[in-house]
C-alpha cells in the first residue's frame, strides 16, 4: 500500500514537473527568445552590407558616441552619489533618515517620462530658473545635459541600494576595531569597508549602465530628437523605425542587445563570485 | 605595591533617563586579570567602553597607567581591544589580521614580520597564517582576536564577553588557556561576562556591577564566600530564599530573611551518621532529582523549602521520607547588606577544641 502511494506521488510529481518546464520554456520562447531571433533577424534581412552601412551611419555613429558619453558620465555620478548616500544611510542617524531613504527609490517608481517633463519644467523656458541658466549659457532642455539628467536620475538609486542591505549585514564592528587600532577614515575604507562591498558596488555598476544604455522615456522628453546632436542609442531607433528603415532600425536594436547580453553575463558572473566570496 | 595602575574615580554615565554608570570608583593593580560581572544591563560594558573611548564618561576621571586619558583619543589609550564577535578582519588573512595595528603603527617591515610571527607562535597557530577567519573555528578565531589585540604591546587589554561566540565545549578549554595566555604575555586585563563559572575560573579579582552600581569587589572565594550585599549573595551560586530563619536550629534569634545554598544543607537518612546532632533536625523529602554529577533533593523543614545536594553513590532518598537535616552556615539578608552566618553548634565546637 505505502510503496503504491509512493509511486503515485512520484509520478505526479513529475507531472507537475514537466507541464512547469513546458509552461516555462514556452513563455520564455515566445517573449523573449522569438522577438531576439526576429530583431536579429530583420537587422541582417538585407545582408551584412546593408547592416554594416545602417550601423555605420553618421547618424548612428553620433548616436553611439552620444550613448557611450552620457553611460559614462552617468556612472560616475552614480558611483559618487551612491557610495555617499549608503554611508549616510547606514552609518549615521539624523532626523529624516528614513524620508531620505524613501526618496532614493522613488524613480524606481516614477514613470520615466514624468521624471523627463519634471527636468523640463524645472529647466525649460516656463521655469522661473530659466532666465538665469541662459544668463551664464547654459543650455539643459534639448541638449546633452539634459538628456545627462534625465539619465542620472532614473539610475542612480541603483547602486545605493545594492550597498545599503550589505552595509547593514557587516555591522560596524571590524571597522571600530580597525578605528580603534588609530587607522583613519581612507585606510578603514579601502582596507576593510571595501573589500566587503565590493562585489555588491560594482554589480550596482553594471545595474545601472544597463539602464543608462537602454534608458528611452525621459531621455525622449528632453533631448529634442535632434539628429546627430542629441539623439542617443533609442531615440535613433525609434527614429529610423517611424522613418520605415526597419533594416538601420533593428541593426542599431541588435547592437543595444548584444550590449545587454553582455552586461547580462557580466551580472552573472559577478553575482557567482560574490557567492563564492561569501561562503 | 598595590600600584593603582587602573583607576576610575566617581564616574556616572546616562543614555538618556538610563543611568548605566552610577558613581564608579575602581581601582586596579598591574598585572591583574579583572573580570567585571553582572546581568545584563547591569552597565559592564558601558566600563569597558568608556576605558576604550568607545563612550565618554558625563562626569569622573579615567586613569590608565597613571595618565588620565579623558580627553585622550581611543587609539592612543594603548589600549587592546577584543571584541565580543572578534570582530576579525574578513578579507584579511591570519597574518593581515595581526600586522594590522603595526602597519599603522608604522613599524618597519622587519619587525612587523617578526612580532607577528612571535605571537602566532605564542597563540599557538604556526601555519594558519594564510587563512582566512572563514577558515578557522571558534576557537582559533579567538586566538587571532588575542594576538590581533596585543600586537602594539598595549597598557590594557579589554575583553568584552570574550567567550561568548564559541560553542560551551570549546570554551572550557578556551579559558583555561587565555588565563595561562595572560599570565605569560603579564599584561593587565579586564574582560566582561555575565557567567559566573567564568568569572570565577578565569579572574584573580571580580567586580560585581548590578543596575550600573558596583556591588562588591574582591578575589572570587572571597566574594562567593562572604558576600556582602543582598544583589551578590543571590547572584552567585543556586540559592533558596528563606524567610523564617529564627526556625532552624542553631540560628535562633536571627529575625531576618536568608539565602541558603545547596551545598550548606546537609541531608542523611535518618541511619546515616550526623556530625552535630545537636543542631540536625528533622525533614521531608519532596523530590530529588537527579543532575548527573550529584543528585539535588529538595526537603521541608518548617514548612519551608529547602535544596541540598547528595552524591550519586549515597542511598537514594524516597519522595515523602523522613531525614536528618543539618544547615551548616547561611547568607543573612539585612536591608541593603549581607552576611554569613554559621550554625552555632560549629562555632561552638570550634570554640571548644581552641
Amino acid at each position: 500500500m505505502e510503496k503504491q502511494s509512493k509511486v503515485r506521488m512520484t509520478r505526479s510529481e513529475q507531472i507537475v514537473k514537466w507541464i512547469l518546464v513546458i509552461l516555462g520554456t514556452g513563455f520564455v520562447f515566445t517573449m523573449l527568445v522569438l522577438p531576439l531571433i526576429y530583431v536579429l533577424a530583420t537587422a541582417f534581412r538585407q545582408g551584412i552590407g546593408a547592416f554594416v552601412s545602417a550601423v555605420t551611419d553618421r547618424y548612428a555613429l553620433k548616436s553611439i558616441e552620444l550613448t557611450v558619453y552620457v553611460t559614462v558620465i552617468t556612472l560616475i555620478v552614480n558611483v559618487i552619489f551612491g557610495i555617499f548616500a549608503s554611508f549616510l544611510l547606514t552609518k549615521y542617524n539624523f532626523i529624516g533618515k528614513r524620508f531620505i531613504s524613501t526618496l532614493i527609490d522613488l524613480p524606481l517608481a516614477i514613470s520615466p517620462i514624468i521624471a523627463g517633463l519634471i527636468f523640463l519644467l524645472t529647466f525649460g523656458r516656463s521655469s522661473f530658473l530659466y532666465p538665469y541658466l541662459r544668463q551664464f549659457g547654459v543650455k539643459i532642455v534639448f541638449a546633452v545635459p539634459g538628456i545627462v539628467l534625465a539619465t542620472i536620475f532614473v539610475t542612480f538609486p541603483f547602486i545605493s541600494r545594492e550597498l545599503i542591505p550589505v552595509l547593514n549585514s557587516i555591522g560596524k564592528d571590524e571597522e571600530d576595531a580597525a578605528a580603534l587600532m588609530g587607522a583613519g577614515f581612507f585606510k578603514i575604507f579601502r582596507e576593510i569597508t571595501f573589500p566587503h562591498i565590493k562585489w555588491a558596488f560594482l554589480y550596482g555598476v553594471v545595474l545601472s549602465t544597463a539602464r543608462a544604455l537602454g534608458e528611452f522615456g525621459a531621455v525622449s522628453v528632453l533631448s529634442g530628437h535632434l539628429r546627430g546632436r542629441t539623439n542617443t542609442m533609442p531615440l535613433h531607433i525609434e527614429v529610423t523605425y517611424q522613418a520605415f528603415d526597419f533594416t538601420g532600425a533593428f541593426a542599431m536594436s541588435s547592437i543595444l542587445v548584444a550590449m545587454a547580453l553582455i552586461i547580462l553575463v557580466v551580472r552573472n558572473v559577478l553575482e557567482y563570485r560574490s557567492k563564492k566570496y561569501q561562503s | 605595591m598595590a600600584e593603582e595602575y587602573v583607576k576610575l574615580v566617581g564616574v556616572n554615565k546616562y543614555f538618556g533617563d538610563f543611568k548605566a554608570s552610577d558613581n564608579i570608583d575602581i581601582s586596579i593593580e598591574k598585572g591583574k586579570l579583572i573580570g567585571l560581572l553582572g546581568p545584563s544591563g547591569s552597565g559592564k560594558t558601558t566600563i569597558l567602553k568608556m576605558l576604550a573611548g568607545l563612550e565618554d564618561a558625563d562626569s569622573g576621571d579615567i586613569y590608565i597607567g597613571g595618565e588620565k586619558v579623558n580627553q585622550v583619543k581611543p587609539s592612543e589609550r594603548g589600549i587592546g581591544f577584543v571584541f565580543q564577535n572578534y570582530a576579525l578582519f574578513r578579507y584579511k588573512t591570519v597574518y593581515e589580521n595581526i600586522a594590522f595595528g603595526l602597519k599603522i603603527a608604522k613599524w618597519n617591515k622587519a619587525d612587523i614580520k617578526n612580532r607577528v610571527m612571535e605571537l602566532i607562535e605564542l597563540v599557538g597557530l604556526r601555519g594558519f597564517e594564510k587563512r582566512y577567519p572563514s577558515q578557522l573555528s571558534g576557537g582559533q578565531r579567538q586566538r587571532v582576536a588575542f594576538a590581533r589585540a596585543i600586537a602594539t604591546e598595549p597598557k590594557l587589554l579589554l575583553l568584552d564577553e570574550p567567550f561568548a561566540a564559541v560553542d560551551a565545549k570549546v570554551r572550557k578549554e578556551l579559558r583555561a588557556w587565555l588565563r595561562e595566555l595572560i599570565t605569560k604575555v603579564g599584561i593587565t586585563s579586564i574582560f566582561v561576562t555575565h557567567d559566573q563559572d567564568e568569572a570565577t575560573e578565569v579572574a584573580d579579582e571580580i567586580i560585581i556591577m548590578n543596575r550600573g552600581r558596583v556591588e562588591q569587589i574582591g578575589s572570587p572565594v572571597e566574594i562567593y564566600n562572604n558576600p556582602k550585599t543582598p544583589f551578590v549573595a543571590e547572584f552567585l551560586g543556586e540559592n533558596v530564599k528563606v524567610s523564617h530563619v529564627e526556625d532552624m536550629r542553631g540560628f535562633e534569634g536571627i529575625a531576618h530573611a536568608a539565602l541558603i545554598r545547596p551545598e550548606y544543607v546537609v541531608i542523611s537518612k535518618k541511619n546515616e551518621l550526623v556530625r552535630y546532632p545537636a543542631s540536625t533536625e528533622e525533614g521531608e523529602v519532596i523530590k530529588s532529582v537527579f543532575r548527573g554529577s550529584l543528585i539535588e533533593v529538595t526537603v521541608r523543614l518548617h514548612g519551608q523549602e529547602l535544596i541540598g545536594y547528595r552524591q550519586v553513590s549515597q542511598p537514594l532518598l524516597h519522595d515523602g521520607e523522613n531525614v536528618n537535616i543539618f544547615i551548616q552556615k547561611m547568607n543573612i539578608i539585612d536591608e541593603n547588606t549581607a552576611y554569613v552566618v554559621e550554625n552555632e553548634t560549629i562555632t561552638a565546637a570550634e570554640s571548644l577544641v581552641i
